[in-house]
This record gives structure tokens, C-alpha cells and sequence, in this order.
């Protein structure tokens, strides 16, 4: 890590400190995802090699997504990821919630990807290359046709807004999160977060920099929407992965709410701040939901999913440190200090009012007022309810262990955000 | 003075004491955990007090200071200093977490850990509150401690607890999203700096501080909480159980007043004069027209609930006719309302213990079975309505000097408080403790315990000591207020 950036595979493939640091936070999280759904597939006879498989090439997918410095060495990493997930979904063969989610994660997936590869032709036609760096140097020599690479930058942030699930390309969110397994929920719910930043990075600002002011317009709008939508619509949800799905896609929003503050009126000096914050959300975000997923998982036993939030209730009086752990997920979720939640929002929002938009980050914070609502929801189910169920909780040891850290984690990087903040930023200052 | 870091102690005894609570786990240990609970609380008084007794009246500086450097991606710094405004609520927040811990001793039978954990957090948490001098450090403490009190509402609180803990969680955060919102602006126009004492420098035209004040009395007017955001207190209080009542009413309604004086006041000035008028109808609104709300109560904790808005408006009044009698007045009825409400709370604890109902109409002839209490309970109740001689009068009587120079009729109208005042806090007390004794439960009930007689004794020797010999008081806040009010009447345009 000595911050050089090398290029390789006839400049196909980059390897800077953005994407160094963010491969490591997606070992760290897949590895973490694995060992957390051990028990449960176990339970349920889908520990078999296909999983295993099929998750390991998913993360291959990720990490050449993350390295990639060509529109198609990213869609390859794409489709591999992508490929192997629809294929994770449908893992619980009886299951006919998990196949119609399998079957409409794959019928959206593929659209979006059509989109994607149509934008990506587009710039093609109007730079004549598609190498990340070549297209960034093409654009700003004014080269090529401005219609037609418009039209391909909107097509590529549709594909985008897809993979992050923001709205209004959100629709297989809600379906997925809930249908497939929870293990596999967990999975989709947390490592391709940081493959899809890191495939935003790498498009829009590595590669469509000069276009600044035109994308950040419109990840506003896809801001925005989501951080409404998924704040509102997490409220009438009774399940729990369902609710955690749309927290999700509120999520994603805020944290776009980072990489559209970078450019403002042409001055760039914002950008290394913006999209450092926008890093530092999206691997809390990572962080937060592997926990929230990690206590459902360690609710659920043979023959039982804990999904619904009345599977919740009481937990205080039947396991008070777990109930700990998922009160500090909420909160942090939340935005309440001092977990890690709060300074990712606090970080954001931070950029959001230093590019001038004070008006949305006052929207951005009256929705988390509305999201405290359903996350508070759930401590209360928790905590002030008596409990509807009395099973113990079975969840093996490294299970156990590997959850407590997770929420100790979310507690001690929200006292000392710092180290992480500042790498976050450091290992960025190569890639801009 | 020492290079003893008070400050620091102060906030992270309590903080570390109440997660050694929560270590000693489930009910089992429940003793364990209740001793653990005293032991730190009683330290946290301890650390608390050579900021007292080391504090140099002649200065308004920042005292015990404490700098480290916390995130310095954004500047934000673990600064820590009291001065004459915020140093006696260190105090008095240290010290009403002792007498939290002693009135929930046996009462709490159900996850006695966590309880006693919660009230120690929120104690250190609290004394963080009134004693950063960062911006973020401040909003990170203020936020941080809706937690325990949510929680201890909603585990321990009456039939209606939900309702009133998320109604207290959300109110509470709606009006503080805002002020974050105005700390990141801040930042942005200092040039990078959350530093407090750097924003009350800090040069700002009309309309930004007109947005400031705003943001900020959006934050302190919920936590005060100002008419007419006010109804989320009734419920929290009603439903709260005793010890949190006490610490909601002593300091939890301190930190928006405190919030004022902090920011509003200083960093926005113009913009404060400029709405003083407002402030000061809002308050009138509070004072007269809660205190009749209060009249009409059946419900003794709903009572004293709205008493306390009715006198919190009378602190808000004190800030907002700049003058030192009406800001010190201020100042010294919070202090006093911090006692005297904590007592009026415990009481009705010490009640609604023995026969499980807080309805005025359920008592009467109190006396005959329990005199101590009865005796006890008439100094308090003669302290909210503002009887000389006892702290509640002390400083009602200076916000009203104060008024009266300021316009001779708001002057008259705040004075109105000391009959309305009365005419509910002794009404209720009649009813309760006098007459004959109509329910038959009355009869049964049984006076004091040691345990109840030592703490309410030490509050009613405080709310007397008071009342007799503020000057300790007064003396310590001097120096500030004056630095303050010179602060505010110098344009900032």
C-alpha cells in the first residue's frame, strides 16, 4: 500500500489504494457473512459446495469490479456477481417465495444490466474507447458527440441506481430481501454495497469526472427519492428483512447524498471530502447490516425463520446482551450518536452542507426522523414487550463471539471514528 | 488547582459505573448491582465537588479546562470547561443521581441492572452535556442521552409507557436534527471550527442568524420544554417511573434552558433580541395559562408536570429581558426547580408506591397515618408555589424584578405566577394530606422508611438552605452572567 497506482492486463485492470482498502473491507465482510450463515444453512441442508462456490465467485465478481478500469472489465465483474447471487436466491429450491424472488431478481438484474451495457455503448460511440482513463482524457478534450454521451451517462446511472437498489430502480429490494434466505439476504445485503460504490467510483468519477455537474443532478433526484420512499415505506412493514430491505434503499440514498456534493460550481476542492464521507457511510452501512442480519440469523433455528418483528418480542428477558446488540444496530441506524451510524450521517451531511445544499440536508434529517421511528419500533418490540416465545437461542459459539464483536464494533468506531475516516480519505487522494 | 482532570471524571465514573451494573447481570445480583449503582454515584458527587470548591468566582473564563484532540478529519475536539452558568449543573446533576438511585432502591424489583445502569449513563452523559465545549461533543451527549431515559420510560414506566417514550424519543430528536444542521453550518462559516467559544466570536449577518436561532429554538424550546411544545412532558412524566420523573424534571428540562445560554443567546444575538418578544409572550403564555392547565389536574405527577412548564417559563422570561437580575434569577430557579420538582416527584413516588395510583382523589386525610411524610411533603409543596424563605422564591422573586424593570406589566403578569402557583400546588396538597380519611387503603398506608426519610431530609435541607442563603449561589454566577449579557448587547451584524 504505497499509495502507486499500477495498471495491468493491457490497462484492463487498476491497482490504486481505493481499491485496495475497499477489497479488504469486502474479505473482511464476506468472510464475516460466511461464518455468520454456517449454522443456518446448515439447519435448512443448503451448507453445500454449490454455496460455497457460488459465493466465492461472487466475491471474484466484486473484486474486479472494484479494480476495474474498463467499462467492460466492470460489466464482466458485474455479471459474475450478479450471476452468481440470482443463482443464491433460488438456493432454497422448495421454496416458492425464494424462486419467484430468485426469478425477479434475475428478470430486473438482466434489464438493468441491458441498460448499463447500452450506456456503455453509447459512450463508446461518442469517445471511441472504453478504458476508464482513456474515456476521462476523450471527454475533456471535448471529443466526441455531447447528445450521445448524455444519453449514455443516463443509461449508465440507471444500471447503477439498479445495483445500489435506489429509487425508482429499487422494485426488486423489498421482493429479494424478503424471499430469499436470510442468509442470503445477508449476503446480498452487505459486501456488493461496497462493489457497487466502488463500480460508481470508478464509472462516474474516475471515468465521467467532466460530466460532474450532469450526474450529480441526477443522483440527487435518485437521493432524494430513495431517502423518501424507503424511510416511508420502512414503516408499514411487519417483516423484518422486508423493513431492513427498505432501510436499505434509504441508506444507499444518504449515501449518495455524499458523491453528488463533490463538484459545486465547477470547484472541485470538495471532492476528496464528499466522496471520502460517501466511503465512510457505505462501509458503516456494511457494517450495521451484517449485525442486524447476524441477530436474525441467530433467532432463526431449524424449522423457524425469526422474520416477522413479533419474533423480537421480549428478547431483552430472554437473551438482554443479544437484545444489546440489535438496540445498538438500531440506533446506529438511526443516527444516534455515539454509534458509527451517527457519524456516517454526520459525515454526509457535513459535505451536503458544505457543497450549499442546506435545504437537503434539512430534508435528509427530517427523514431520519421519520426512519428513527421504525428502528425506536423495534427496540420497543425488544425491550418493552413481553416475550411471545421462549426457545432458547441456539446459535453456536464463533457465532455468538463473531456478533458480539460485530456490535462492539459498531459502538467503539462511533467513539473513535477517526482512523477510519482518515483512511477512508487517504485512500482516495490516489484515485482523484 | 490541581492538574486532576474534575471534568473528565465527572462525565466517565458514572458512564463506567453504570456498565459495571450492567455486568452484574440478571436479577440474581440484583443487591450487587444496586450497591455498585450508589458506590459510583456517590463518586460522581465526589469528583464533582472540588468543582465547586476550586471554582474562582472572579472570572468568566472557562475553567478545568480539557483539550484533546478527538476526529481531526473534521476538527471536532474533546474540549471540556465549565463556567459560572453551566458548573452548579454539574453539580446538581451529580447529585440527584444519588437520590435516583436511593428512591428506586426496592422499588425496582425487574431487571434491577439495568436500571440502575441507565440512570448512571444518562448521569454522565448528562454532565457531558454541561460541560462540552464543542459543538459536536455537545450534540453527541445530548443525543446520546434520550437513549436511557427511553429506555427506563419505556421498560419501567406506567400502562401508557410506549406511547410516551417514543412520543418523548421523537419529539426530542425532531427539534435536535435541526440544530445539527445548524452546528454543520456553523462549521462551514467559521472557517472549520466547532470550537463554542470560537462560534461566539464568530461574525454572522442577520438572515444566517435568524435561521440559527431558529434551528436552535427548535432543539431547546422541545427540551424545555416552551409552550406549545409542550405535551410531550404530561405524558413522559405520568408514565416515567419515580427516579425517572426526578431526573427528567431536575435536569433533563435544564439542558434546553442551558442550550440558550450556550448558543442561542451568543452566537445568534441579534437575531435574539430581535425575537425576545416572542419568547417572552410564549413564556407569559407558559407561565399563566399552564399554571391554569395545572389547576384543572387530576393526576398529581400531571400536576407537578405542568408546574414545572409553568416555572421553566418563567426561566425562558428570565433569559429574554437581558438583564443580570432576570438571567441570574433564571438561573437560580432552575437550580431550585432542580431540588424542589426532584422532591415533588420522589413524594408522589413515596405515594403511588404504597397504594399504586396517582389520583388526587384516591387520598385524602394522609396526615393521620403518615406525619413525617406529611411534614416533609408541605415544604416541598409550599416550595413550588414560591414561599419566601424557601428556594422556590428566591428566584421568581428576582425574574420578576427583573420583568418589572424590563415593562412593568410583563413584570405583573409573571407575578401572577406566585398566586396561581400556590392555588394548585396547595389545593392538591389539601386534598391529598388533609381531611378525613374517605378510602380505606389510607388507612392501611405506613409512614416513612429511613431509606425514604434520608433522601427526601437532604433535599428539604437543601431547597432551605437555598432559600435562606442563596449567595453561594448567586456568587458563583456572577462573573459569567455579566460576561454574557455585555456578550449579547454587542452586535454581531
Amino acid at each position: 500500500m504505497d499509495g502507486q497506482v499500477n495498471f495491468t492486463f493491457s490497462n484492463m485492470y487498476v491497482d490504486d489504494l481505493m481499491g485496495d482498502f475497499l477489497k479488504l473491507m469486502l474479505y473482511l465482510s464476506v468472510a464475516v457473512v460466511l461464518l455468520y450463515s454456517r449454522g443456518y444453512m446448515n439447519d435448512r441442508k443448503m451448507e453445500t459446495t454449490e454455496y460455497y462456490l457460488l459465493a466465492i465467485y461472487a466475491t471474484l465478481g466484486m473484486m474486479v469490479m472494484i479494480s476495474a478500469n474498463h467499462f467492460l472489465t466492470i460489466y464482466l465483474g458485474l455479471e459474475l456477481l450478479s450471476l452468481a447471487l440470482y443463482a443464491m436466491v433460488a438456493l432454497e429450491r422448495d421454496s416458492a417465495r425464494a424462486t419467484e424472488a430468485a426469478m425477479k431478481y434475475f428478470v430486473l438484474g438482466a434489464l438493468a444490466s441491458g441498460l448499463l451495457l447500452y450506456g456503455i455503448s453509447m459512450i463508446y460511440g461518442a469517445t471511441g474507447t472504453l478504458e476508464i482513463s482513456s474515456v476521462a482524457q476523450a471527454i475533456y478534450h471535448q471529443a466526441g458527440n455531447r447528445t450521445v454521451l448524455m444519453f449514455g451517462l443516463v443509461f449508465v446511472v440507471a444500471g447503477l441506481a439498479f445495483k445500489l437498489g435506489v429509487v425508482p430502480f429499487h422494485m426488486w429490494i423489498p421482493d429479494v430481501y424478503q424471499g430469499a434466505p436470510a442468509a442470503i439476504t445477508l449476503f446480498i445485503a452487505s459486501a456488493p454495497k461496497l462493489a457497487a460504490f466502488a463500480m460508481a467510483m470508478r464509472l462516474l468519477v474516475n471515468g465521467l469526472f467532466e460530466l460532474a455537474e450532469q450526474w450529480q443532478s441526477m443522483l440527487m433526484f435518485l437521493a432524494v427519492l430513495s431517502i423518501v420512499l424507503g424511510n416511508l415505506a420502512a414503516i408499514a412493514q411487519t417483516n423484518l428483512k422486508r423493513m431492513l430491505g427498505y432501510s436499505g434503499i434509504s441508506h444507499m440514498g444518504f449515501m449518495l447524498l455524499g458523491l453528488m456534493s463533490g463538484v459545486v460550481g465547477g470547484d472541485r476542492h470538495f471532492a476528496l471530502n464528499a466522496y471520502s464521507s460517501s466511503m465512510f457511510y457505505v462501509i458503516s452501512y456494511v457494517l450495521m447490516s451484517m449485525a442486524s442480519f447476524g441477530v436474525i440469523l441467530l433467532m432463526s433455528r431449524s424449522g423457524f425463520e425469526a422474520e416477522s418483528l413479533d419474533d423480537f418480542r421480549g428478547l431483552n428477558k430472554r437473551n438482554s446482551w443479544f437484545a444489546g446488540v440489535m438496540a445498538m444496530v438500531m440506533f446506529s441506524m438511526a443516527g444516534i450518536p455515539f454509534f458509527i451510524g451517527f457519524f456516517a450521517k454526520f459525515s454526509v451531511l457535513q459535505a451536503v452542507v458544505a457543497a450549499g445544499y442546506i435545504w437537503l440536508a434539512v430534508l435528509a434529517v427530517v427523514m431520519s426522523l421519520i426512519g428513527a421511528f421504525y428502528y425506536l419500533r423495534v427496540v420497543k418490540i425488544m425491550f418493552f414487550d413481553e416475550p411471545a416465545d421462549s426457545a432458547p437461542i441456539t446459535a453456536t459459539t464463533d457465532m455468538r463471539v463473531l456478533l458480539s464483536l460485530n456490535g462492539v464494533a459498531i459502538a467503539v468506531l462511533g467513539l473513535m471514528p477517526q482512523t477510519l475516516m482518515s483512511l477512508c480519505a487517504y485512500s482516495l487522494l490516489g484515485s482523484l | 488547582m490541581t492538574g486532576i482532570p474534575f471534568l473528565s471524571l465527572a462525565i466517565w465514573v458514572p458512564i463506567v459505573g453504570g456498565l459495571l451494573a450492567l455486568a452484574t447481570g440478571s436479577d440474581r445480583n440484583a443487591s450487587v448491582a444496586r450497591f455498585v449503582a450508589l458506590f459510583f454515584a456517590l463518586a460522581g458527587l465526589a469528583v464533582s465537588i472540588p468543582l465547586y470548591t476550586g471554582f474562582d468566582v472572579s472570572t468568566s473564563a472557562m475553567q478545568f479546562v480539557e483539550t484533546y484532540s478527538w476526529i481531526p478529519r473534521f476538527n471536532i475536539n474533546y474540549v471540556l470547561g465549565v463556567d459560572g452558568i453551566s458548573v452548579l449543573f454539574v453539580l446538581l446533576n451529580s447529585f440527584i443521581t444519588v437520590i435516583v438511585v436511593l428512591a428506586g432502591w426496592e422499588v425496582i424489583q425487574e431487571k434491577v441492572a439495568q436500571y440502575m445502569a441507565g440512570f448512571l449513563i444518562m448521569s454522565g452523559l448528562i454532565n457531558g452535556i454541561f460541560s462540552a465545549l464543542d459543538g459536536v461533543l455537545f450534540y453527541v451527549f445530548f443525543e446520546a442521552s434520550l437513549i436511557p431515559l427511553f429506555i427506563i420510560i419505556g421498560v419501567w414506566g406506567g400502562p401508557n409507557r410506549v406511547y410516551a417514550a417514543i412520543k418523548f424519543f421523537l419529539y426530542t430528536l425532531a427539534g435536535s436534527l435541526l440544530m445539527l444542521v445548524a452546528l454543520l453550518y456553523l462549521f462551514m462559516e467559521s472557517g472549520g471550527s466547532f470550537s463554542i467559544l470560537d462560534w461566539h466570536q464568530l461574525k454572522l449577518g442577520m438572515d444566517a442568524q435568524t435561521l440559527l436561532f431558529w434551528a436552535f429554538l427548535a432543539s431547546f424550546a422541545v427540551k424545555i420544554p416552551m409552550f406549545p411544545v409542550h405535551t410531550w412532558l404530561p405524558d413522559a412524566h405520568v408514565e416515567a417511573p419515580t427516579g425517572g420523573s426526578i431526573v427528567l424534571a431536575a435536569i433533563g428540562l435544564k439542558l434546553g434552558a442551558y442550550g440558550f445560554l450556550r448558543f442561542s443567546l451568543p452566537i445568534a444575538p441579534d437575531a435574539s433580541q430581535a425575537f425576545a418578544p416572542m419568547i417572552i409572550t410564549l413564556s407569559l403564555i407558559a407561565v399563566i395559562y399552564i399554571g391554569f392547565v395545572a389547576l384543572v389536574q387530576t393526576d398529581m405527577k400531571k400536576l407537578v408536570a405542568y408546574s414545572s412548564i409553568s416555572h421553566m417559563g418563567f426561566v425562558t422570561l428570565g433569559f429574554f429581558i437581558f438583564n443580570p437580575l432576570g438571567i441570574e434569577g433564571a438561573l437560580v430557579q432552575m437550580i431550585s426547580h432542580g431540588f424542589v420538582s426532584g422532591a415533588m416527584f420522589a413524594c408522589i413516588g413515596v405515594l403511588y408506591d404504597r397504594m399504586h395510583s396517582r389520583q388526587i382523589a384516591d387520598y385524602g386525610g394522609v396526615v393521620n397515618v403518615m406525619p413525617k411524610f406529611a411534614a416533609l411533603f408541605m415544604l416541598f409543596s409550599m416550595a413550588n408555589s414560591g414561599l419566601p424563605a424557601t428556594s422556590g422564591f428566591v428566584g421568581e422573586f428576582m425574574v420578576a424584578l427583573g420583568a418589572v424593570q424590563y415593562n412593568f406589566w410583563v413584570g405583573f403578569a409573571a407575578a401572577t405566577t406566585l398566586i396561581v402557583g400556590a392555588a394548585y400546588t396547595l389545593w392538591m396538597y389539601k386534598r391529598v394530606v388533609f381531611g378525613a380519611i374517605t378510602n380505606h387503603h389510607v388507612s392501611e398506608l405506613t409512614d416513612l422508611n429511613n431509606r425514604e426519610f434520608v433522601f427526601l431530609a437532604i433535599l428539604a435541607v437543601c431547597v432551605l438552605a437555598m432559600g435562606i442563603y442563596p449567595y453561594p449561589v448567586t456568587e458563583v454566577m456572577h462573573a459569567s452572567v455579566n460576561d454574557l449579557l455585555k456578550h449579547v448587547s454587542a452586535s454581531k451584524l
